[in-house]
């Protein structure tokens, strides 16, 4: 196995950091040892009610839309702790 | 030869989602509203949860089951209140999984109860990740943590549906800026509903629960 690629949400709950370094102790002594995790870092999307579109927020720290600036509720992404592929060399 | 890239498409945290979704089921055929409770350690939440089992027993049948790393001393606190309590220890985990509840229901007759709580292990950020099968996630914040606990931790905030704020009896002493925290939590969940409660004293305590009964109807009319 050469890589586990991996999509991760910025509202997953997940520091990438921290992912990176247990997953290399998590690996010690299994098949997977010395295989690199491949990290795609997810923004936040979410819905503007009143744009009527769909827009990124640069932060977690506010739910607004960053055009209008009305409070957005409906996150389209940005949630997503997902093993998307492996890379295997044969 | 070059590598080949196999697409696997799997969430890691599928099996956990597969079991909440299987739990969600059974405690949706049984009728039992399953409400948890999230917040950092020494929020509140034992004595919230005690004044509520004990609030609620004589109108419904509630149960609770509550988290830990160690120890039995939340679980025969919650046991003064009547209720059926029982102790989930995590052991080394920071989070409770959907696995440990459905294991910790064992024997249990859901069909005998209106409303279960679960308490999670004192934590504000692990718990966001699992979903436990709950209908209604509570966040807690005690007004002796300050007012951007929200902004700290804004994933736990923001896959909440309703904020308690705790120790309201403390908040003068404490100075704390009542509308700050409000504002913090309307920006990391827009919408989200906040109520104000001492446990100590049972301010708000009426209007908690109102709410659950008002959430628990419009459930069973689902």
């Amino acid at each position: 196995m050469n890589a586990v690629h991996l999509k991760l949400g910025r509202l997953a709950g997940i520091v990438k950091d921290a992912l990176l370094s247990s997953y290399e102790l998590a690996c010690e002594g299994t098949s997977l040892q010395g295989s690199r995790l491949v990290i795609e870092e997810i923004p936040i999307v979410v819905y503007c009610p009143k744009c009527l579109e769909l827009r990124t927020l640069h932060t977690v720290q506010w739910f607004a839309c960053p055009e209008c600036k009305s409070p957005v509720s409906d996150v389209i992404q940005g949630r997503e702790l997902q093993v998307v592929a492996l890379e295997i060399q044969e | 030869m070059s590598p080949r890239l196999v697409e696997v498409r799997q969430n890691v945290l599928r099996h956990n989602d597969v079991v909440a979704r299987e739990l969600r089921q059974r405690f949706h055929e049984a009728g039992v509203y399953v409400v948890s409770l999230v917040s950092s350690p020494g929020s509140g939440k034992t004595a919230f949860l005690e004044k509520t089992l004990t609030l609620m027993r004589p109108d419904y049948r509630v149960a609770a089951l509550v988290g830990d790393l160690a120890t039995d001393n939340d679980a025969a606190r919650l046991a003064r209140s009547q209720a059926p309590v029982r102790q989930i220890t995590t052991g080394t985990l920071c989070n409770m999984e959907a696995a440990m509840v459905r294991d910790a229901l064992e024997g249990w007759d859901l069909d005998r109860l209106d409303f279960l709580f679960i308490e999670n292990v004192g934590n504000l950020v692990c718990p966001s990740s699992y979903d436990i099968g709950e209908d209604l996630r509570v966040v807690l914040l005690s007004v002796t943590e300050g007012e951007d606990k929200p902004l700290k931790y804004p994933t736990i905030f923001n896959t909440a549906d309703l904020a308690v704020l705790t120790k309201m009896d403390l908040a003068e002493a404490v100075e704390f800026d009542l509308a700050a925290a409000e504002c913090n939590v309307q920006r990391v969940r827009p919408g989200m509903p906040l109520l104000k409660v001492s446990s100590k004293n049972g301010s708000g305590m009426g209007e908690w629960l109102q709410f659950l009964t008002s959430v628990n109807a419009g459930w069973l009319d689902r």
